[in-house]
């Protein structure tokens, strides 16, 4: 067995809106997946199809060896999953909902449930109503992450942490990923998040697979936008293939730059004298704005 | 209170359509009863003929209050008598809209982040409401010297809704303080009017029976205005209490308000287990504690009820004794019978009507978790669709058959002859269970449209209270599952319908769970 997840040509419709447009997503046993795709590309659709929660209206899906809607309340045994926008019951408090969880699922890990807690430092107590996004988000982690599950689903988990959580978060990712039994698929919305995790990433866009494979497959996707402020005068920059986009007013210059011709550039930048740099990642909604229009242009 | 101006207006302009609707509405019906019961009436004599037998009739009283004489405009305003519910009822969630459901959307952080004063929300949702209420009550005054009723009664008139809607607008000032959630303030404001009309209405049946249980009507808010007793009496004291009431109630709101932080109620903010007890385990676990506060709020009203109904039981006893145009008029409502029984199985009808809404919010809470993503969690932690719905609807079974139990034994200990109250109680259940499974189906075939289970058990409503009166054809009434039950405690039990009805409820449900299992969730 070496597919936790295998989807082919899925297609699931609500009425005239085609959520999934013949979508693959392959996921090996023990790895981190990145799922990829701005919203309303069909994450959570596809997620969904996967939990048996919804009927593919095509295609062909195994979920760990078993037909995910006939098998569904077995195979939900062996793994957890984390909602999107995820509320729970008002007068439930975030520890029982773990311990609930985590029972209902088959039990879970005591101490590793009180060690996250810590990690993610969430008071049990309260009541869930009273909990923000991001605390509502860390219970349903926490919930996952404690039971002893094979496979993780989590559908865009860090959407309402603050960045010290989100870095909590994913050092515990890594920590599994380093334990090396679980597969866990990871969808977002923000490519520096996937690239900081997983191991391959699925692209998706419109319902549609559009690419696929490691991260270091895919670096032809990544151009980073570069601000340096300079203390001479920069000489060559424009003339480097895969610099693009190049602005540059007394002393302050700006360039997108593809991979490959990072250091070149950089080189470049040394040269003249560096005061200040800023270099951001592409958003995902930037990378397709930038690769996929041009394609369909061409098409 | 600065800003109170700026929120007065937002909110009338959010309430455009929907203030002046209830407004007009409650403003004006009162016309239209006059206008239908000036042509009602062939002659003085019929009229007066039929305030006698009216206010005779303990379900009348019960619904409407007491019949103070039988001119044309005490006609009028003892049918308005529901109304003054209604209008509590439309004040209460006016209220609760415009300030605690506001708080719970996190919009007032914005608006009290600006200049507007702590107060500001309070007054002005109180504000637009009170006016509302006071519009109500020139309406109908207006309306009534304009068609040429004394005036003194007239005032007195506007001043019974007007002050209907104050009352239940400090009541709902109050719940808003208290939790933390919209839906939680909603239920205390709810329930204190429930429970003001309960005691009102008993204290109504009482007053025409053997009067010893009078004194209920006085406990409720309901009952206050009502004494007001316009045209006949005209008294001011009991509006005066009235609205000491009011302004008692929003103090107690304001002072409330100055104690909590916002988004906070001053009975939700406690701590909990930070470990889930031994129960909480299984979805049936689960489902005990998301319906374990309707069950025991909606036994515990069905058990007052049943006092409040016993104890009157004994009145209408005395009432057939005076009266036989009394045992006419049941006959004409209950079936045939002795007039105790024919009161037990009004009393058990309307009950189970009432059950029959429990069982329709027990199971829409089904549609509830899927709607908010419960579900989902439930669902994908290895739990089948089929056990997850079937421990709802335990409850919704369940829940109903327990209200009605608790109303039928305690209507009969009260009344002293608890066997064959408690079986007209009982044998409603088939109905009521049909309408819970009717909910079922809804949630398993049409997801979206589930809260077409409420008209349900309004249609059956409307069949069982207007269906004798107006002789509906044979088919019109069979519609409604009350139909047909045996009206126990003069009928004697019927083993077929009874059977059918339960075979067509578990058929129903059967459906609906079928259904759930072949849909996509959430749908
Ligand atoms: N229950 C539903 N009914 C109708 N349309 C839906 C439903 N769920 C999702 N969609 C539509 O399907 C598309 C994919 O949505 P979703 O899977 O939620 O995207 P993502 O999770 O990637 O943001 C969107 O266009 C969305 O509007
Ligand atoms: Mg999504």
């Amino acid at each position: 067995m070496t597919e936790a997840i295998d989807a082919e040509g899925l297609i699931k419709r609500f009425g005239k809106v085609t959520a999934l447009d013949g979508l693959d997503l392959q996921v090996r046993t023990g790895e981190v997946h990145g799922f990829l795709g701005p919203n309303g590309a069909g994450k959570t659709t596809t997620i969904r199809v996967l939990l048996g929660l919804m009927r593919n209206d095509g295609g062909r899906v195994r979920l760990l060896g078993g037909d995910p809607w006939a098998d569904a309340t077995r195979l939900h045994r062996r793994l957890a999953y984390v909602p999107g926008d995820v509320t729970f019951w008002p007068n439930l408090t975030g520890g029982e909902v773990i311990d609930l969880l985590g029972r209902l699922r088959g039990g879970l890990d005591p101490r590793r449930r009180d060690d996250l807690i810590e990690r993610f430092e969430l008071d049990p107590r309260k009541k869930g109503r009273t909990y923000s996004k991001g605390n509502r988000q860390k219970v349903a982690l926490i919930a996952a992450l404690a039971s002893d599950v094979e496979l993780l689903l989590l559908d865009e988990p860090t959407s309402g942490l603050d960045p010290l959580m989100e870095e909590a978060f994913r050092e515990v990712i890594l920590q599994e990923k380093r334990r090396g039994d679980r597969t866990v698929l990871l969808s977002s919305h923000i490519l520096a998040e996937v690239e900081a995790l997983c191991d391959r990433l699925t692209i998706i866009r419109d319902g549609r697979s559009v690419e696929t494979g490691t991260l270091s497959d895919l670096r032809h996707l990544t151009r980073t936008t570069i601000r340096a402020e300079l203390t001479g005068p920069v000489n060559g920059l424009a003339s480097i293939a895969g610099v693009h986009d190049l602005t540059s007013t007394d002393g302050r210059v700006a360039f997108d730059v593809d991979h490959e011709a990072l250091e070149p550039a950089l080189k470049t930048l040394v040269a003249a004298g560096v005061r200040s740099l800023v270099s951001q990642p592409p958003s995902l909604e930037e990378l397709f704005l930038r690769h996929y229009t041009r394609d369909e242009a061409s098409r | 209170m600065t800003g109170t101006g700026q929120l007065l207006r937002l909110i009338l302009r959010r309430d455009r359509v929907i203030l002046p609707i209830w407004v007009l509405l409650l403003g004006l019906l009162p016309q239209l009863y006059l206008s239908a019961f000036q042509g009602f009436f062939a002659s003085d004599a019929e009229r007066i003929q039929y305030a006698h037998v009216s206010a005779a009739n303990a379900g009348f009283a019960g619904l409407y209050g007491p019949l103070s004489g039988d001119s044309l405009v005490e006609l009028v305003v003892w049918r308005a008598g529901a109304l003054p519910v209604m209008i509590g009822l439309a004040a209460l969630l006016t209220v609760i809209r415009h300030t605690r459901a506001e708080e719970e959307a996190g919009r007032s952080d914005l608006i009290r982040a600006t200049v507007v004063g702590r107060w500001a929300q309070l007054a002005a949702a109180l504000l637009a409401t009170l006016v509302a209420g006071l519009v109500i009550g020139l309406l109908v005054t207006g309306t009534m010297i304009g068609s040429g009723q004394p005036a003194a009664g007239s005032v007195a008139f506007g001043a019974l809704f007007t002050l209907s809607a104050w009352v239940f607008a400090g009541v709902a000032a109050i719940a808003a303080q208290l939790t933390s959630s919209a839906r939680g303030a909603r239920m205390i404001a709810v329930l204190v009017l429930g429970v003001s009309y309960v005691l009102r209405m008993g204290g109504d049946i009482s007053a025409i029976g053997d009067g010893r249980l009078d004194w209920l009507a006085w406990l409720s808010p309901l009952g206050w205005v009502q004494k007001i007793v316009p045209y006949a009496e005209n008294a001011w004291w009991p509006a005066v209490l009235a609205l000491l009431i009011t302004v008692v109630t929003v103090a107690v709101a304001g002072a409330l308000l100055t104690r909590r932080d916002l988004g906070s109620g001053l009975l939700a903010s406690r701590l909990g287990p930070a470990h889930a007890g031994a129960g909480l385990s299984s979805s049936l676990g689960l489902a005990w504690r998301l319906h374990r506060g309707l069950l025991l709020g909606w036994t515990a009203g069905f058990a007052a009820l049943g006092v409040v109904f016993g104890g009157v039981g004994t009145s209408v006893v005395q009432l057939a004794e005076n009266s036989s145009s009394v045992s006419e008029a049941f006959s004409k409502i209950g079936g045939s019978g002795s007039v105790t029984d024919a009161y037990f199985a009004t009393t058990a009808g309307t009950c189970a009507l009432i059950a029959a809404l429990y069982a329709v919010q027990a199971g829409l809470r089904m549609r509830d978790e899927e709607q908010n993503g419960h579900a989902e969690l439930v669902l994908t932690a290895s739990v089948s669709r089929f056990s997850w719905a079937a421990s709802h609807l335990l409850f919704v079974l369940i829940g109903p058959a327990l209200a009605m139990a608790a109303e039928g034994a305690l209507a009969g200990a009260t009344f002293g002859d608890v066997g064959p109250v408690l079986s007209a109680a009982l044998v409603q259940l088939p109905a009521i269970w049909v309408l819970g499974a009717v909910t079922m189906l809804l949630i398993g075939m049409l997801p979206r449209f589930a809260a077409l289970a409420w008209a349900a058990v309004g249609l059956s409503f409307l069949i069982l209270i207007f269906g004798p009166l107006l002789e509906f054809p044979g088919w019109a009434m069979d519609v409604s599952p009350f139909t047909h039950v045996p009206q126990l405690p003069a009928a004697a039990f019927t083993v077929v319908p009874e059977t059918v009805l339960t075979l067509i409820a578990i058929a129903l449900a059967g459906v609906g769970l079928l259904a759930l299992r072949r849909r996509d969730i959430p749908a």
